[in-house]
């Protein structure tokens, strides 16, 4: 083919009916051939594994099938046309996606948290006063208000101190892979971990490792996740702990290899101490990364659910706002309420969302 | 393509190694902790810690006496020439340094333990068995009962966890791809108002968003289907992805596409023949992590697949697990265990990836 004569060609090429078919048609075909493979699904009562294979084979080539069709029949587009449309077509399933699943559900929360239990009633920022007054919901909060600060704060640190150690460090490798080992366990399975942990059996041989060091401490055995605030919380938190230090000690691992080896000999080199050269050089350096880092985990924590729900099911003045959230939704039918508890987290990331556009705009980002 | 001359740094101060090795050790013990338990007997692990499979000293019995069958339990009881309460020898009393202890009461038989060392290494596969197969198992209980237990059926939540896990990694990382190489190499109007928007979804927790996208998936029939909660996960893994992916592909060096440009190349084909290539790195950390999120998802999962043992998926058919038999450590420890393999192997596999992707992403140098 003669690609130079083609583009010459097409650049006079008019927007012809045939064009406008194309670009109608061929969407068309995909929305139908999908939604016939996924009817398929839904009724077929395939044994399981084939129908994990087929799935998966399904959403990888459809994926790729529909940027395929559509970017070809933009390609037969004349030229201005084309260089026109290109982008939309690369950007437009995620916008749209996001769109549909994220952008305007927040508005259509918001909009439901100023509704009364089965959204047929208009009652203004009754739901918002009720949230602040709600025995149970404002536990709910302070819980969560608990998790984000000594949460975070105790992942970035030891994250931190991880990150540095390991650097350092005669088994550099095998530290790393066992502090971020917990990240590949799910929290269900985090919480049958720690379950057997902080198991208490009354009056008996204590079989939750916890218990066993306390007696052989000398100390009573105890119902850690039972016990009084905010202590019970605080052993919800250990295990976010547990698994999330290992995220921040990747990353923060890959920021301090990333800072120049002569700029920490030149310190050396002027006399400053180990800790000295943390406060004053590395950690200036990677404040970026630890701001990246720090948002994740808040914004993590933020909607922590499955700890909580598996450990305790937000007994024993554990619930936080997720787990409130699923139970106005699930148990009491009130979207209301649940709307107003979503939008209530929603304007609490809203200092960390303005941070994060600030800090990348200083970096050029954007 | 990045050539990194590394300094050697000052390695090995013992008290780093030490400090280190204390949090590796505290880090890897509840996992050791749940790996043996998961391969000890019901009747075991309900009655002795699971660290009691290190050697240590232990009461083992030498003998048993056995008492006359006559003996009235109510009143003081003569062992050897020596009496004790009802109370004490349930308690173990010790004598010198042997040990009396009922071994059954019924039979009036008594326990001479002695300290020795000893780990009890009773290992079965068992617990994996039932959790796996879903049939009824008979277990054997110590004291010589047989119960009768119904298995989970992990097996087939194993295979829909694949359908949902594979198709929600790879959808948002293919679409976030070609939005993040749109957003950095390409021109059109809105650019910029998209990209804030994106990012500003970055922290937009997932429940603000549950309950209208709830409503629509049942108005569109899309409720416990996997397309439906791929739509999800790629929607709630967008945002990052893109962001991280645009981070990767605006790094690329410039000429590389003009000179392609120049060859008369389509965007897409400079897309998939050179930047999908070049960003290898990168794609396969988020890959990793998008990984590990989805499979372990519990919130997304639980809402739109609902409850149905068809579609169920790894996460909630523990939780299901732990809701409905809290106690039956034997099953949870090995469903749980079952669960981390694949994510654990996957993590194994794909660790060297990491420190390289996340540098090309994060770090400029």
């Amino acid at each position: 083919m003669d690609a130079g004569n083609e583009i010459n060609v097409r650049s006079k090429q008019r927007f012809t009916p045939r064009l406008i078919l194309l670009s109608i048609l061929v969407p068309a075909l995909n929305l139908g051939v999908h939604t016939l493979i996924f009817l398929f699904f839904r009724d077929s009562g395939l044994p399981p594994v084939l129908n994990a294979l087929l799935a998966v084979i399904w959403g990888i080539f459809g994926i790729y099938s529909i940027y395929f069709t559509l970017n070809w029949v933009v390609e037969q587009y004349p030229d201005k046309w084309k260089e026109r449309v290109t982008p939309y077509v690369f950007v437009g399933p995620a916008v749209l996606l996001l769109g549909w699943l994220l952008f305007l559900p927040t508005l259509r929360t918001l909009y439901l948290s100023f509704f009364n239990a089965d959204s047929t009633k208009f009652v203004g920022l009754a739901n918002f006063g009720a949230v602040f007054t709600d025995r149970l919901l404002l536990t709910a909060l302070r819980n969560n208000l608990m998790w984000v600060v000594i949460g975070t704060l105790a992942c970035v640190i030891l994250g931190l101190l991880v990150a540095v150690l390991a650097d350092r460090s005669s088994f550099e490798r095998l530290a790393k892979a066992i502090v971020f080992m917990p990240m590949a366990i799910s929290f269900v399975a985090a919480g049958v971990i720690w379950k057997f942990i902080y198991y208490y059996q009354p009056g008996d041989e204590q079989i939750g490792l916890l218990n066993a060091i306390i007696i052989q401490l000398g100390f009573q055995p105890q119902g850690w996740l039972s016990m009084v605030q905010p202590w019970n919380n605080l052993f919800l938190i250990v295990i976010l702990v547990w698994m999330q230090t290992g995220f921040a000690m990747v990353i923060f691992s890959a920021a301090i290899k990333g800072i120049p080896e002569d700029m920490l000999e030149a310190a050396r080199m002027d006399g400053a101490g180990e800790i000295r050269i943390f406060f004053k050089i590395m950690l200036p350096v990677i404040s970026g990364t630890v701001l990246a880092v720090t948002t994740t985990i808040i914004v993590f924590t933020l909607k922590i659910f499955d700890v909580v729900m598996i450990m305790t099911g937000g007994q024993y003045g554990t619930e936080v706002v997720a787990t409130e959230f699923y139970r106005q939704l699930f148990m009491y039918q009130n979207a209301g309420y649940g709307s107003t508890l979503a939008i209530v987290l929603l304007i609490a990331v809203i200092p960390v969302i303005i941070l994060n556009v600030r800090q990348l705009q200083k970096g050029g980002n954007l | 393509m990045r050539k990194k001359v590394k300094a050697p740094r000052r390695k090995g101060h013992w008290l780093v190694n030490l400090i280190l090795g204390i949090i590796c050790v505290v880090w890897f013990i509840p996992t050791l902790g749940l790996l043996i338990s998961s391969v000890r007997p019901a009747a075991d692990i309900l009655q002795t810690g699971w660290w009691t499979v290190i050697p240590h000293r232990q009461w083992d019995t030498v003998s048993q006496i056995k008492l006359d069958r006559e003996t009235d339990l109510r009143k003081p009881i003569q062992v050897n020439g020596q009496t004790f309460q009802d109370d004490q020898l349930k308690a173990g009393v010790e004598v010198g340094d042997q040990r009396l202890i009922w071994e059954n009461r019924r039979a009036r038989t008594v326990n001479v333990q002695e300290k020795k060392w000893g780990a009890s290494t009773n290992f079965t596969l068992q617990n994996y068995e039932t959790v796996l197969g879903g049939k009824e198992y008979k277990i054997t209980q110590p004291d010589g009962t047989v119960q009768t237990e119904q298995g989970s059926g992990m097996g087939r939540s194993f295979w829909n966890t694949i359908a949902v896990v594979v198709p929600s990694t790879v959808i948002p990382i293919f679409i976030a791809s070609f939005a993040a190489y749109a957003f950095a190499w390409l021109k059109f109007k809105g650019r910029k108002a998209f990209f804030i928007v994106v990012i500003a979804l970055l922290v937009v927790p997932l429940q603000v968003a549950l309950i209208p996208i709830l409503r629509d998936y049942t108005a569109l029939g899309l409720n416990g289907t996997y397309f439906g909660i791929w739509m999800a996960h790629t929607a709630f893994g967008l945002p990052l992805i893109t962001y991280f992916m645009y981070n990767s592909i605006s790094q690329l060096p410039k000429d590389l596409f003009e000179s392609a440009f120049m060859d008369g190349a389509s965007n897409f084909t400079i897309f998939s023949k050179l930047i999908l290539p070049l960003s290898v790195p990168a794609l396969a950390s988020i890959c990793i992590f998008q990984f590990l999120w989805v499979w372990n998802d519990y919130l997304v999962s639980l809402i739109f697949l609902g409850s149905q043992p068809e579609v169920q998926v790894l996460s909630m058919s523990i939780a299901n697990l732990v809701g409905s038999r809290g106690n039956d450590w034997h099953l949870l420890t090995a469903a749980a265990f079952v669960s981390m393999l694949t994510p654990l192997a996957v993590f194994f596999a794909l660790q060297k990836y990491f420190v390289r992707g996340l540098l090309g992403g994060s770090v400029k140098g």
